[in-house]
């Protein structure tokens, strides 16, 4: 498969997760808004989130402070930063559009329609009951994209090539919150968090009923962090990820990527055999911080290896 | 002047033409509002699949619809199996007078054609001279512009043997037909047109470099930003091959690669869709960022194909167009079955004098203009704009040519006040290979604009889809 192609659909499954990602995170927090409590702590958890995110400076050019409803507009339907999600899924769209005779029709059509339907939620301008509405509109054609193309594509490179960008930007995600919460993560953290906080934690990642499910017991810090990071059976946790990545980059392995398939492989195993209480003790933020290094290294490498064209062969 | 135009569903006493009749019938039956529904609903379905051309200039995503008339032009069997002896004969001598202007030239040698005509036009290619290519077919995919004059005679407007485009039209207008009015499909026996793309690869493969056994075979764009590169992602997909940009090919050791997630990976067919100008940096436009560098002398050593080939412009230029039925009597030794719109060269002196006299009644084109630009249409013209056409001839006369107002012919047309006939074209599209093959039908034309004779998508032309009836 051409490179250019591979890094199109690469990028396309990438923007389409973020904007998923995007979407609950916005959701967990436009939940806690509806809820009677102190408005700072919204504000931290917004704050921390957009830190996370690396979207605080985009942020802080058009607003003084962080409000909620400016964070959701900006989040959601804001067309002047490449960030929000209706950018995102014009991305994914154009990287869509760039290779569509690499995509089943059925996904193409899926991609552009909800590009389409998307600048129609724009076009009505987004007042603060439509934001429920509209992040819950976004995980469904998410959903729905995932479903096709699992559904639908050849199980060759094109696949796994979106499939590796959609688990190297959920890990990069997990992360990303798991650093936005990491204080509260430690084990005798000063101040004992609401609990509803934890359930924004978790419902930002889809895990507040697999927490239930798998836990059978009250939140606790060290079991959210587990839960997050190291289980296998969770579906967007770092190792669930890694997995995912190593073995989807097994199948598209060329002449000079062993290095990176050694490296994706090394990520999984470290997660695989190390405790949590390895990781508290070294320093959580330490953790996160040296982890989501090395899932951007991973970006870097597999983007020498198979996408960016060697100047001249 | 321009006589009454033909009218494809009626004749002169009101009757209906046998093979529209059982349509005309069920037209009648349906209520208007269905009509309007289905229309629509089409507008829907294109933007869904993005069957859009991008507009150059404007908001990034302004993208627009090709409009598309839900009533279908109809070509009963006989009628079009003359049309198709006809371009196949016109075709295969087109081929042959490409192939004869780059190695022999005995067209010019024996007068036919003036030398200068060729050898000075902008569209000849010296780098061409001599080499020779696969089969020596040089316009692989030819697209033929034909109008029914008043008489209802085929004549053909224009010969497209560049970079056609509009198949994909032709396609997904029948799909959508298909879709919109399955039970038409059941009243008529329609020839299918679908395997449009296995006929295109089938002829691709057929011109790949000698020895080369299961050639590989790509399709070049410009990107998505051009303004048809809906229909160059959508032959790729069709077909099943890449569809690559200049940056994805390289060229080592006289041999075209492209660079995939594998390395380097041989290409043995070019299909371009990019213009002569832009293919090579090193030989024409240095600027040119869509090209391959390097890719000529491959193709000169013989190590790719590219289709269509290098200079076949020199083919299909206006001031050419006039000499087409010589060539056919030059290298067939046939008659034209299929004639030209009657052509003045406003070179010759004669001519000139002629068009001139009547330039408020006929139709000046520059000959290498393209696209319903550049041209002056006579009755529909201001005084002032005559006038400036006037000194522009005298200045240059050997920049135009004339052709008669034509009554191009009508076809029943769905609008915002409901049927209304209006004025169409046909490009029929022409493969030649291993041998000519041609899909029934082709893409029609049709001007949307009441009584405007433009039928081109960039000034508010639309389609509709085309019917050869079988019998």
């Amino acid at each position: 498969m051409l490179s250019r192609t591979a890094d199109h659909l690469y990028w396309m499954s990438r923007y389409i997760e973020r904007a998923e990602n995007l979407a609950r995170l916005v959701d967990a927090h436009y939940r806690m808004s509806l809820l009677p409590h102190s408005p700072e702590k919204l504000a931290n958890s917004l704050g921390a989130t957009m830190r996370a995110l690396q979207l605080e400076v985009d942020y802080s050019k058009a607003h003084a402070a962080i409000e909620p409803r400016a964070v959701f507009e900006f989040l959601t339907l804001d067309r002047g930063h490449p960030g929000s999600i209706v950018s995102c899924l014009r991305s994914a769209r154009e990287n869509a559009r760039a290779v569509r005779g690499s995509l089943t029709s059925e996904l193409w059509v899926t991609l552009n329609s909800t590009w389409l339907d998307s600048r129609a939620f724009g076009a009505r301008g987004a007042r603060s009951a439509d934001v429920g509405q509209f992040v819950e509109w976004v995980k469904e054609r998410s959903h729905l994209t995932r479903g096709v193309s699992i559904g639908t594509m050849l199980r060759d490179e094109a696949f796994y090539f979106s499939r590796i960008g959609t688990f190297l930007e959920r890990a990069d995600n997990t992360n990303r919150i798991l650093v936005a919460h990491q204080s509260d993560l430690v084990p005798g953290a000063s101040i004992v968090p609401d609990p509803y906080e934890w359930t924004v934690l978790l419902r930002a990642l889809s895990a507040f009923e697999i927490y239930r499910r798998v836990y059978r017991d009250v939140i606790t810090p060290m079991k959210v962090a587990e839960l997050l990071i190291l289980r296998d059976d969770m579906p967007r946790s770092l190792l669930r990820c890694c997995k995912e990545v190593h073995q989807n980059l097994k199948s598209v392995k060329n002449e000079q990527s062993a290095e990176t398939e050694r490296r994706a492989g090394e990520m999984h195993a470290t997660l695989y055999f190390t405790r949590m209480e390895d990781i508290v003790g070294g320093g959580l933020p330490q953790f996160l911080a040296s982890f989501l290094t090395r899932l951007r290294d991973l970006g870097d490498r597999i983007a020498t290896d198979f996408l960016v064209p060697a100047a001249e062969a | 002047m321009a006589g009454t135009p033909y009218n494809e569903i009626y004749l002169g006493n009101g009757d209906c033409r046998a093979h529209y009749a059982r349509y005309a019938e069920w037209l009648a039956s349906q209520p208007p509002d269905r009509l309007a529904q289905k229309r629509a609903e089409a507008d829907i379905m294109f933007h869904r699949v993005g069957i859009t051309f991008a507009v150059y200039g404007q908001e990034e995503g302004a993208e627009r619809l090709i409009p598309f008339d839900i009533v279908p032009r109809m070509l009963p069997g006989d009628e079009w199996l003359r049309l198709e002896t006809g371009l196949k004969q016109r075709v295969s001598a087109l081929n042959a007078f490409i192939h004869d202007i780059y190695h022999d030239q005995e067209i010019l040698q024996a007068g036919v054609i003036p030398a200068e005509q060729v050898m000075c036009n902008s569209q000849y290619r010296p780098e061409m001279q001599g080499v020779d290519v696969p089969g020596g077919i040089y316009a692989h995919i030819a697209g033929i512009d034909i109008v029914r004059d008043d008489a209802g005679e085929f004549r053909v407007l224009e010969d497209n043997l560049r970079v056609p485009s509009g198949v994909s039209y032709m396609l997904e207008n029948r799909k959508m037909m298909m879709r919109l009015f399955p039970e038409l499909f059941s009243e008529y026996r329609i020839a299918p047109v679908d395997h449009y793309p296995d006929v295109l690869l089938d002829n691709l493969r057929s011109v790949a470099p000698i020895g080369v056994a299961d050639p590989t075979v790509v399709l070049l764009t410009a990107g998505a930003h051009n303004s048809a590169y809906f229909e160059h992602a959508f032959l790729a997909q069709q077909m099943g091959i890449e569809l690559v940009e200049g940056q994805d090919l390289f060229v080592r050791d006289e041999a075209v690669f492209m660079r995939t997630t594998q390395g380097p990976r041989r290409v043995d067919v070019i299909y371009r869709r990019i213009d002569d100008d832009f293919l090579d940096p090193l030989v024409f436009r240095p600027d040119s960022m869509l090209g391959v560098p390097g890719l000529l002398a491959a193709y000169r050593a013989g190590r790719v194909t590219i289709a269509n080939a290098i200079g076949t412009g020199v083919a299909d230029d206006k001031s050419i167009y006039p000499y087409v039925p010589d060539m056919i009597r030059f290298y067939l030794g046939q008659a034209p079955i299929i004639g030209n719109v009657h052509t003045w060269v406003l070179r010759r002196k004669d001519d000139q004098d002629y068009v001139l006299a009547h330039l408020e009644d006929l139709v000046v084109k520059e000959v290498h203009g393209a696209g319903g630009y550049g041209m002056l249409i006579g009755p529909a013209a201001t005084k002032a704009e005559i006038a400036a056409f006037r000194q522009q001839i005298i200045a240059t006369p050997e920049r135009y040519i004339a052709q008669p107002t034509l009554a191009l012919s009508t076809c029943p047309t769905f609008g915002d006040r409901g049927i209304t006939p209006r004025h169409i074209d046909l490009r029929p599209f022409v493969l030649s290979g291993r041998e000519v093959t041609i899909v029934p039908g082709g893409l029609t034309r049709v001007a949307l604009r009441e009584g405007s004779l433009v039928v081109n998508s960039s000034q508010g032309g639309g389609t509709k889809d085309t019917w050869v009836l079988e019998d």
